[in-house]
Parts: C-alpha cells; sequence; structure tokens
C-alpha cells in the first residue's frame, strides 16, 4: 500500500492536534490534543518502518525493521505514564485555582 | 631547551607572582613596596635580556617552547626579539616610573590595587613575547581584565559607565580577531612537533604565515584583526572610548593604559597582521592610511578645544598614534623605522606628561585648564620638567619624538606627498594645543586654586629626570636605537607584496 | 694650533655648556657670575670664530661628521658640520653681534632677580647654540635642528615675562607662525630625501643629484624651502608675529629679531643657491613676496608709536629687502645686507632699549621727544643707525642696499619696476627712521615729570656696545665697495666659492646715476621729515589712509577672522557634534540599541503558554521552510 494515505493521516491528526493545542484554552483537551500529537507521530513511525522493511537495503538484517515498531510501544509507555503525571498536575491546579483554563494559568511571568 | 630559565618567562612570571602575593598582603606600604620592587627586578631582567641579543648564540635564553596543547597544534612558545625587547624594556621601565611616581596616591585596598597592576604587566609581556596566536589572545585577555577592574573600583566619578565602555568595545574587537584567528588556525598546515607527535593545525606565528588563504579570504579577515587593534591603538574612528577612560581611569592606570597598552595595537599590526595577511595589508594600507589621516586631524582639532587637561593629552595621543599606524602601513624603511622607534619614545614621553598632571590634580584637585594658572611661579622644576616634556611631545629637534616624527613623516611622504602634507598639519596644530595649554596652565598669574602648588619631590623629580633623559638620549644619538631595530624593520619590509 | 677647524665644534659647545651652568645653577649663581658665564662662552665662541675666518680666508673649509644621527639604507644622515666662506660669516655675525648683546644685558637686565637673571642667560646662550648649529650644520636636518630651536628660544625668550598674558600670546603666536613656515621647510626635506636619499648639502648641490630632480620637483622644493624661510624670516604671509615679538626683553629683540634669527632665512636660500638658481618660477615668487614685504612694512612703521615696533616693521622690510636681493640671483648682495643689517639694526634695538630703560619702560615714542640732551650717546649713536639704514653714502647701509638696488635695475624685463617700487621703500625707510628719531630725541620732552627726573644715560656695558656696533655701521660696508666706486668688493671675491652671483652686472655710468638718484631722495626724504617732526606735538586722530597704516592693514583681524576664528569654530564643531554626538553617539547608539531591543524582546516572555507553542510552531514551520524552499 502506498505510504502516501499515512503520511497525509498522520499530517491531518498532527495538526488537528497542533490547532487544538493553539485553539483550546481547557487544559484537559490542550492535554489531548498533545496526545493525538504524539499518536500522529507513532503513526507515521510505524509506517516509515514499515516501508523501510521491504527496502532493499534493510533486507540482510531484518531486526531493523522492527526496531522501530518496538520502539513505538516504548512511547505509548512513556506517554501512558505522562498522562498520568499530566492529569494529576491539571487536578492539582483545578483544586487549587478551581479552574482548567491555560490562559488563567500564567504565573510563569515574572 | 636549557635548564635556564628564560627571559620572557622571567618578565612573566617575576610580575605575576608579585602580582599574586600582593592579594594576600595586609598592609597598604608592603604591597606598594613589593609592587615597586619587584617592577625594579622585572626592569633589571629586561636591562639585562639586551646583553643576549644575539639570536644564534643566545637562542636557549631567549626562547621557549613549552608543549602544552599539543593535539590542537599549540605550544606555549615565547621568544624575545627586537621589536618584542623594545617594548618589554618600556613596560619594564614604566611600571616603576609609574609606582615611584604616583605613590603619594592613597588607594583603598591597596593590595588589590598593586596586584592588578602587577598582573596587567605580566599581562603586557605576555602580548609582547607570544609567538603562538594563542599564548598571545590569552596574554592579550590578561592584559584586558585587571584594567577592568582597576578602573571600575578606583576610577573617577563615572567610572562605572566608562570601564564598562571601555571593556565592551575593546572586547568586542578582541572577539573579532579570535574569529580570524581560529580561520586562520583551520587553514594552517600540519604541525610535527618535537616528540613525534602530529596535530592537524597549529597556532604557531610561522604556521600561521604559512596559512593557505585565498586573496578574498585574506580580505575580511584583515578586517577581524584589524578592527581589533584598531579599538585597541585607537584609530579612528574607533577612538570613542579612549578620552572619557582616560579621564576616569585613575592616573596609574591611565599611565599604563597610554604608555604601553596602546602599544599592544601597534605592536599586533608588527607582530601579526602585516606577517599573516601580507596582500590583504598591500591592498588596504592606502584606506588605512587615509582613515589615520582624518583621525590626526581631527584628534588635533578636538584637542584644541578641550578644556579638561587629561582629554586633551588624550586627543593628542590620538593623534600620535594614528601618525604611527598610518606609518606602519606605509610600509618602507624609513617610516617603519620611524613608528618603531616612536613606539619606544611616545610611551614615556606621555607617561611623563601624566605623572605631571597627577601632580597638579592631587595638589589641586582641578583637571581643567580655565580653572588654573602661573602654576610656574609655584612649581618652576616641575614646569621645565613639563616644557621639555611637552616639547618632546610636538615633536621639537633633539628630542626624541623628533627622530621618530621625522623619519614617519619622510616615509609618508615617500609613499604619497599629500599624506605627509595632510598628516603634516598636525605639527602646527600640536603647537597651538600643547603651547596654548603651557601658557594658561602654567605662565600668567596664579589664583586661588593654584596658589597651594607646591613643587615636586625627590621621587618625582627622579621618576621625570629619568624621563628626560631618555628624551634627550634617543633624540641627540638615535642611531643605537635604530641600529637595535634595524633588522626586524628590514625583515618587515621584505613581508610587502 | 695648527688647525683651528679640528675645534669648530667648541663654538656651538660651548654656548651650551653655558646654557647647562646658567640653566642647572640659577638657584646658586650671583648675577655677576651667570652674566660673566653667558656672556664669556660667546666670547670664547667669537675668538675661536675668528680664527675660523682665518683659517678659512685662506683657502681651508670643513666637512666633518661628528658621529651618524639616522643611519639606513634609505637615508644616510650624520651629525655633520660644514664650515665654509658663508657659514664662518655668519659665525661671526652671531658670536660678536651676539657678544655685544650678551654684554648689554648684563646692565639691561640687571633689576632682574637672580633666578630669571641666570635663566635669561641661559636662553640666550641656547640661542646662539641653535643659531650656531643652524649656520655649521652639513646638512637640511642639522640646519632644521638648529631652524626649530632658535624658534624654540624665540618662544622662551618672547615669554619670557610670562605672567602677562599679552607676552605670553606673542610667543604662541610667534611659534606657531614659524611652525607653519617649518612644516614648509620639512616637506622640502622629505622631497630631497625621496628623491635622492640624503640631504647633505654636498650631495645635494652635486651635479648628479641635480640631475635626478625634474623641472617640477626643483620648483616644488624652492618654493617650499621658501615657505619655510617666510616663517623665520617673517615675510609676507607670516610675518605678523615679529612685530609681536617686541614683548620680549629689548636685547632679544635686537638679537634674535634683528641680527640673527630672522636672517636665517637668507641663509638657508644663499646656502641652497645651487637649487634655487634652477627655479625661474620660485626665483620670481621671492623677489615679488620680499619687495611687496619691503614695501608693505614700511608703510606701517610710518605710523607707528611704539619705538620697538617701528624697528620691528623696519626689520621686516629690510628683510624684505634681502630677499628681493636673493630673488633677483643677486646672493651676495644679500648676505652682505645681512651683515650691515646686522650692525645697524642690532644698533638700533639696542639703542632703544637704552631709551626704555631711561623711560623706566615706556615705549610710546609720543611721550618722549628730546631725549638728546639726557643722553648724548644713545642719541648719536642711534642717528648713525639711522643714516645708515638709509643709505646715506660713506655709511655701510648705502652699500649694501644700493648693491640690492643696482641688482634689481638690471632684471631684464620688469626691472626697472622693482627698482622703482624699491627705491620708493627706501625712501620710506628713511622717512620712518628720521620720524623715529627726531619724535624721539629732538623737540621737547612730553613724559611725565617723574620720567624726565628718572632719565639718565645708560651705564657702559649698554653704552659701550652701543658705540662699537655704531663704528661697525659705518665701516662694515667697506669690505663691500663695488667696483664703480673703485673698489674691489672684497666680500663678493671672499664668498665666490660658493655664491655665484647671477645679478647683472650695469655700466659704470649708469650706477653713478642710480647712486645720485639715490642719495638725493633719501636727503630729501630725511630733510622732509625733519620739516614734519622736529617740533613734534603729537598729531590728532590718524583718519583715512593714516588709519589703515596704524591698524597695520588690519592684517592680524583678517588673519583672525580667516584662519583662527574658522579654526576655533571648526573645532568646537567637532568636538560637540561630530565627536560626541556622530561617533560617540553611535557607539553609545549600539549599546542603547541592544539595551532597547532586549526590553523588547522581554515581552514576549509573558508567561502565556499558548503564546510559546505558537512561538515553537512558526519556528518550526521556518526550519521547514528553509529546508524545503532554500
Amino acid at each position: 500500500m502506498d505510504i502516501k494515505a499515512y503520511l497525509v493521516l498522520s499530517l491531518t491528526l498532527f495538526t488537528i492536534g497542533i490547532i487544538g493545542v493553539l485553539v483550546r484554552r481547557n487544559a484537559i483537551l490542550v492535554f489531548m490534543c498533545i496526545e493525538l500529537m504524539l499518536n500522529a507521530v507513532n503513526l507515521l513511525m510505524v509506517a516509515f518502518s514499515k516501508m523501510h522493511a521491504v527496502s532493499p537495503v534493510m533486507k540482510a538484517s531484518a531486526t531493523y525493521a522492527s526496531d522501530a515498531q518496538i520502539f513505538v510501544f516504548f512511547i505509548m509507555v512513556v506517554a501512558a505514564a505522562e498522562v498520568s503525571v499530566g492529569l494529576a498536575i491539571i487536578v492539582m491546579l483545578y483544586r487549587n485555582t478551581h479552574s482548567v483554563d491555560i490562559n488563567f494559568l500564567n504565573r510563569l511571568k515574572n | 631547551m636549557g635548564s635556564y630559565i628564560t627571559f620572557p618567562e622571567l618578565l612573566i612570571w617575576l610580575p605575576l607572582l608579585a602580582g599574586i602575593s600582593c592579594f594576600f598582603m595586609k598592609k597598604g606600604e608592603a604591597a606598594k613596596t613589593m609592587a615597586i620592587l619587584a617592577s625594579c627586578i622585572v626592569l633589571a631582567v629586561s636591562v639585562g635580556s639586551f646583553f643576549y641579543t644575539d639570536a644564534a648564540q643566545y637562542a636557549s635564553y631567549n626562547t621557549v617552547n613549552y608543549y602544552w596543547l599539543k593535539h590542537i597544534g599549540s605550544s606555549f612558545f615565547l621568544g624575545l626579539d627586537e621589536t618584542g625587547r623594545l617594548l618589554t624594556f618600556l613596560t619594564a621601565l614604566s611600571f616603576p616610573i609609574i609606582f615611584i611616581s604616583t605613590q603619594k596616591n592613597n588607594y583603598k585596598n591597596p593590595g588589590a590595587f598593586y596586584g592588578l597592576m602587577l598582573l596587567t604587566m605580566a599581562g603586557l609581556m605576555g602580548v609582547f613575547v607570544a609567538i603562538d596566536a594563542l599564548v598571545f589572545y590569552f596574554f592579550w585577555e590578561l592584559a584586558l581584565i585587571p584594567v577592568y577592574f582597576l578602573c571600575s573600583r578606583w576610577g573617577g566619578e563615572q567610572r562605572i559607565q566608562t570601564t564598562f565602555k571601555f571593556f565592551v568595545y575593546t572586547f568586542a574587537g578582541s572577539l573579532l580577531m579570535l574569529v580570524g584567528i581560529m580561520y586562520v588556525y583551520m587553514h594552517t598546515p600540519q604541525r610535527m612537533f618535537g616528540d613525534g607527535s602530529v596535530s592537524d593545525h597549529s597556532f604557531a606565528l610561522q604556521s600561521f604565515m604559512g596559512a593557505l588563504l585565498q586573496p578574498g579570504e585574506q580580505q575580511w579577515l584583515f578586517w577581524l584583526f584589524f578592527i581589533a587593534f584598531a579599538i585597541k591603538m585607537p584609530v579612528f574612528p574607533f577612538h570613542t572610548w579612549q578620552p572619557g577612560t582616560y579621564d576616569q581611569a585613575p592616573t596609574a592606570v591611565t599611565m599604563v593604559l597610554s604608555g604601553v597598552m596602546v602599544k599592544m595595537g601597534l605592536f599586533g599590526v608588527i607582530r601579526w597582521l602585516i606577517p599573516i595577511l601580507p596582500a590583504a595589508t598591500s591592498m588596504f594600507a592606502n584606506l588605512v592610511i587615509i582613515l589615520c589621516i582624518i583621525g590626526i586631524i581631527y584628534a588635533s582639532c578636538i584637542a584644541m578645544v578641550q578644556d579638561n587637561l587629561k582629554k586633551l593629552v588624550a586627543y593628542s595621543s590620538i593623534a600620535h598614534i594614528g601618525l604611527m599606524c598610518a606609518s606602519l602601513f606605509a610600509l618602507n624603511e624609513l617610516s617603519v623605522q620611524g613608528a618603531v622607534i616612536q613606539l619606544f619614545s611616545h610611551g614615556i614621553n606621555i607617561i611623563g606628561m601624566w605623572i605631571v598632571i597627577d601632580l597638579l590634580e592631587r595638589q589641586t584637585g582641578v583637571k581643567h585648564i580655565s580653572q588654573l594658572g602661573g602654576v610656574a611661579q609655584k612649581a618652576p622644576v616641575l614646569t621645565i620638567f613639563l616644557v621639555i616634556i611637552a616639547l618632546a611631545n610636538i615633536a621639537l629637534p633633539l628630542t626624541n619624538a623628533f627622530v621618530g616624527e621625522f623619519l614617519m613623516f619622510s616615509g609618508l611622504f615617500k609613499a604619497n606627498a599629500w599624506y605627509a602634507v595632510a598628516a603634516g598639519l598636525s605639527i602646527i596644530l600640536a603647537a597651538v594645543y600643547t603651547l596654548r595649554m603651557i601658557q594658561k596652565v602654567f605662565y600668567g598669574e596664579t589664583n586661588a586654586v593654584t596658589a597651594c602648588v607646591k613643587d615636586i619631590s625627590f621621587a618625582e623629580k627622579a621618576s621625570l629626570g629619568v624621563i628626560v633623559v631618555f628624551i634627550f638620549l634617543l633624540g641627540v644619538m638615535p642611531q643605537h636605537i635604530i641600529e637595535f631595530t634595524k633588522e626586524a624593520v628590514t625583515a618587515l619590509i621584505a613581508l610587502k607584496k | 694650533m695648527s688647525n683651528i677647524l679640528e675645534f669648530v665644534w667648541l663654538i656651538p659647545v660651548l654656548p651650551l655648556i653655558g646654557f647647562l651652568i646658567n640653566g642647572l645653577g640659577r638657584n646658586n649663581l650671583s648675577k655677576g657670575l651667570s652674566g660673566i658665564i653667558g656672556s664669556g662662552v660667546v666670547l670664547a665662541s667669537f675668538i675661536i670664530s675668528v680664527l675660523v675666518f682665518v683659517q678659512v680666508k685662506s683657502g681651508g673649509s670643513l666637512d666633518n661628521s661628528y658621529f651618524d644621527f639616522i643611519n639606513i639604507s634609505s637615508l644616510q644622515l650624520g651629525f655633520e658640520f660644514k664650515v665654509d666662506v658663508l657659514s664662518s660669516l655668519f659665525l661671526l655675525i652671531i658670536t660678536g653681534v651676539g657678544f655685544l648683546i650678551h654684554v648689554y644685558s648684563t646692565a639691561y637686565m640687571h633689576d632682574e632677580p637672580a633666578k630669571d637673571f641666570a635663566k635669561y642667560f641661559s636662553y640666550l646662550n641656547l640661542f646662539v647654540f641653535s643659531m650656531l648649529l643652524l649656520v655649521m650644520g652639513g646638512n637640511f636636518v642639522i640646519m632644521f635642528i638648529g631652524w626649530e630651536g632658535v624658534g624654540l628660544c624665540s618662544y622662551l625668550l618672547i615669554g619670557y615675562w610670562y605672567k602677562k598674558e599679552e607676552n605670553t600670546d606673542a610667543a604662541n603666536k610667534a611659534f606657531v607662525m614659524n611652525r607653519i613656515g617649518d612644516l614648509g621647510f620639512l616637506l622640502a626635506v622629505f622631497w630631497i630625501i625621496a628623491k635622492i636619499g640624503s640631504v647633505n648639502y654636498d650631495v645635494v648641490f652635486s651635479a648628479a643629484s641635480l640631475a635626478k630632480f625634474s623641472a617640477t620637483d626643483i620648483t616644488g622644493i624652492t618654493l617650499l624651502l621658501f615657505v619655510g624661510a617666510t616663517g623665520k624670516s617673517a615675510q609676507i604671509p607670516l610675518y605678523t608675529w615679529l612685530p609681536d615679538a617686541m614683548a620680549g626683553p629689548t636685547p632679544v629683540s635686537a638679537l634674535i629679531h634683528a641680527a640673527t634669527m630672522v636672517t636665517a632665512g637668507i641663509y638657508m636660500i644663499a646656502r641652497s643657491n645651487a637649487l634655487f638658481s634652477l627655479s625661474e618660477f620660485t626665483m620670481t615668487v621671492i623677489t615679488i613676496i620680499g619687495l611687496a614685504t619691503a614695501l608693505l612694512a614700511a608703510s606701517i612703521a610710518i605710523r607707528q608709536n611704539d619705538i620697538k615696533k617701528v624697528l620691528a616693521y623696519s626689520t621686516v622690510s629690510q628683510l624684505g629687502f634681502m630677499f628681493l636681493a636673493l630673488g633677483t640671483g643677486n646672493y651676495v648682495a644679500a648676505v652682505f645686507h645681512v651683515l650691515t643689517h646686522a650692525f645697524f639694526k642690532a644698533l638700533m634695538f639696542l639703542g632703544s632699549g637704552s631709551v626704555i630703560h631711561a623711560m623706566g619702560g615706556e615705549q610710546d615714542i609720543r611721550n618722549m621727544g628730546g631725549l638728546h640732551k639726557h643722553m648724548k650717546i644713545t642719541s648719536v649713536t642711534f642717528l648713525i643707525g639711522c643714516l645708515a639704514i638709509s643709505g646715506i653714502p660713506g655709511l655701510s647701509g648705502f652699500f649694501s642696499k644700493d648693491e640690492i638696488l643696482a641688482g634689481a635695475f638690471g632684471v631684464h624685463g620688469y626691472g626697472k619696476v622693482i627698482y622703482a617700487i624699491a627705491l620708493f621703500t627706501a625712501l620710506l625707510t628713511a622717512f620712518y627712521m628720521f620720524r623715529l628719531y627726531f619724535i624721539t630725541f629732538t623737540g621737547k620732552f612730553r613724559g611725565t615729570h617723574e620720567q624726565e627726573h628718572h632719565l639718565h644715560e645708560s651705564p657702559a656695558a649698554m653704552t659701550i656696545p652701543l658705540v662699537i656696533l655704531a663704528v661697525l655701521s659705518i665701516v662694515g660696508g667697506y669690505i663691500g665697495v663695488p667696483e664703480a666706486l673703485g673698489g674691489n668688493h672684497a666680500l663678493a671675491q671672499y664668498l665666490s666659492p660658493v655664491l655665484k652671483s647671477a645679478a647683472h652686472h650695469l655700466e659704470h655710468s649708469t650706477e653713478y646715476i642710480l647712486m645720485a638718484l639715490s642719495t638725493i631722495l633719501v636727503v630729501a626724504a630725511i630733510l622732509f621729515a625733519w620739516m614734519k617732526f622736529k617740533n613734534y606735538q603729537g598729531e590728532g586722530e590718524a583718519t583715512g589712509f593714516g588709519r589703515l597704516l596704524q591698524n597695520k592693514w588690519y592684517v592680524d583681524e583678517i588673519y583672525t577672522a580667516v584662519v583662527t576664528k574658522p579654526l576655533a569654530a571648526l573645532s568646537g564643531l567637532l568636538d560637540r557634534v561630530v565627536e560626541k554626538k556622530g561617533i560617540d553617539g553611535f557607539v553609545n547608539g549600539v549599546g542603547r540599541a541592544v539595551n532597547y531591543g532586549s526590553r523588547q524582546l522581554r515581552l514576549v516572555q509573558n508567561g502565556q503558554v499558548g503564546v510559546y507553542v505558537l512561538l515553537m510552531v512558526i519556528g518550526m514551520l521556518v526550519l521547514f521552510f528553509i529546508q524545503l524552499f532554500a
């Protein structure tokens, strides 16, 4: 199957993610969009991995081909950990400020 | 390499160690004594080095080459050549004179003051003996940084502002040079060390001279180096840090700055710029000379209307340095020989000027011409010294500066008659501002400010006496110094393309 | 002493020693001692100079390099002395007249404190040293050393009474104007070095070297040298310092500003006659400048009331005559006039000093009058000086001035015009000198009562030099009696190895007519002055042309308006605007721009996470674009 389809899908997801991050003010939604971007990249990685696996150069050592696919699992695990930490932070924020609006959270300034 | 300790090392380590030990001295008097003593010993070493000038016979006394950063092709390579020897002598002579003549000034925290002064001395010595570009750059900065602290801690009212400007300005120049050094370094050939190890590139002066540079590369490299040196000298239009700094720095530091440190820039041109980039030097020589000549006339004009004595001397110094720089770039035997002599002459003359101004300022608390007057009645000996030094400064015959300026002007004339005509205007302008200064400060009737002036003490007499002896010695019999520097000059001219 | 020439180095060294003793020991020496040392060393130099002169007359000469001054491959320059007929003559003038003036000074300066007295003599000795270097130098650089040295001494002595700003102003003016000329001199020297790599007279004036110069070179070099001469010898346009230089003590004016230093320009041109003779154009310029200066200065002298100013303008005018002689190729006449002028002008300056001394410092002749009764020696010797300068037959000035006029008359083409103007100037000279004499020495005394009471003849130390100079002013001319009057012009013969007079010889009959003409007219001018000023009672405020003359043609004012003020304004402009606002403004501007930029950039960091992310995305997009399209 042509890799173009995967690229388009991945890019679409990634763009949706970025736009979401940029325009949304709800911390949870922003957080979800970040996850979306992450998964778009994951998808891309798997797709490329598959593509390179059939390339003649890589034939000699087949293990190369599955490296990236295995790596994606790592990323998913890390992302899961990140989600738990991130959500925990958001919960803490909500407890303290009663808001999940990111524009409200500009304490970084000063 | 012999087992002896060599002259270049002595010249650097002695002031360095003395300077560091000064920091730990609680008593001001002890630090002062230490500084005077150490600088006198360095002077003795420097004088001693003149007995071992023969390059072939005494190589082991005059050069030293430690392997310190072999893998990048740099070694701690020091050596004394004629120009270097002359300038180390100037440095070694200046510091005792400065310490002795300003010993009545009381500084807060004298240990640190004298320590920093001696560190500066070590840095200056290093600049004049380094034959390795990395070492040169290291000492170049080492000489600058103590001066920054000296000015910013012991300077006048606006010290922070002016010192900051001075530091950033000169440092910016140094960085340009650093870029230049790195670029040339990347184009140097392989270097073999004595023990058989090899580095891809080399920082040694010889390798720099043999670097493979295209004409186009030489052209922009020239400006990197030249601007660094021009800021240090300073040459118009990179000079604006100088009057303010001379005005605000403690006078002892101003003496170092104007007498010795500005020579770093000129020395850099002689030792590094012309040898490394001869083609670009020839190409831009006329441009540089014109810039210098504009600066000469410009600075002389401004000196004529200065009321602040220190700024007057500062601007006159810009004019003199501009002339030296122009002469170096005219690159013929007459002009370069004149410039080399003047490197030394200008150094001691201007220190003499500062000593007199420091005396006046210490006694009256005033440095403005319009507030002074009639000092000659109160301090005739001081006036005689000042008149001699001032006349030497305007290059009256039989003083040291005449020989230098005469040769420089005739060299410039040889390069292009109009250069000499234009630069020659400064002869007239210099007379105007110098005589005005003498008239307003020393002649006339005394006023309330100058009524309390006392004549000079023995220490100051001795310092000024040494300067005056050099003024006449080099003025009447300049052939000795010419003989001494002749070969260096010939070698430099031979690089001309 | 078999060969005195081996000791010529003593001639300048002795005054130098005198300078050092007087200068260093000024706090310890008594007045008598410093006077004796000061005069003694010059006397010793004079004695050696006489011996040298005798030796040179019998055919000796000396070219000796004592040590290398500057010796590199493109320039060999020794500390050389050259003593030949020309320099030996100047040695006599400098040390001889110099000695008399030193002796005179011991009395004239007697009211000074001992310290200043010694200082004065040390300066005077330093001057003699420099002047001797100037004439004895064997190359242009040694000459230049002396040349600037005399300028320095002139500066120091004009500003001798340094408490008065007027004096130090005059000193500064003298030094600066001399420096303008010196620049010309230096540039000429550089030009010579660039062309032939040597400045030794014998080398430069040798046929081989002269052949290396193109016509432009020669004209350029000679013109620049002449610029130097206009500075030192007070010619248009650089003459205005000399009248102001009268601020110095009167013996100084006699020595430096009349007898010796101001003739340095004439010496230099006479010395370089081989060069100058090759440039028609320069010679014409010298003639015109000399003539113009002579006329201008003489016209100003007519309306001056300061006794020393009259003499100063007279000096400028006489120097103009000398340049006229040089310009017409009449070198011998120029040197001759230097000699006679040294006698009679030194005499008159010393005479005026005697008058000022008697008047207690008064210099305005309107407050004098009838002094002949009180100071006979001064009056008579002064009269001799006036007669000599006017060119009365039998006195020294007659011979030298007549030779100059005759030389001018003989110039092809416009010779007669030059002659007419020069003759007119000579008449003016006679007129203003006798105006001065009559107003000062005849008629009634017009000063205050105290001054009249104080009037006295000066002491012997002052009158003896006057008498000696008066005798010299009478007989000095007989060394140059022209052939037309049955003489053989001993001076011309003596100088013939160095100076070949290019002036045209006139028919004897023509010369007789010219002499008679000038004599009659001069006598008429003197009589006119007698009529006008014998009973001088002061005159009204000058109007019209007289006012113009009294204010010296407003030349000083013009210089101030055209040079000094614009230069000061330009410097002020450079200092305030270009330096502070322009260059330094730019440098500070860079700093300020960085500061400002940082402050603006800081605003971006506002703590809004969204903005950060947006910037990050934009940055990434930019990188993509660079990667894909650049």
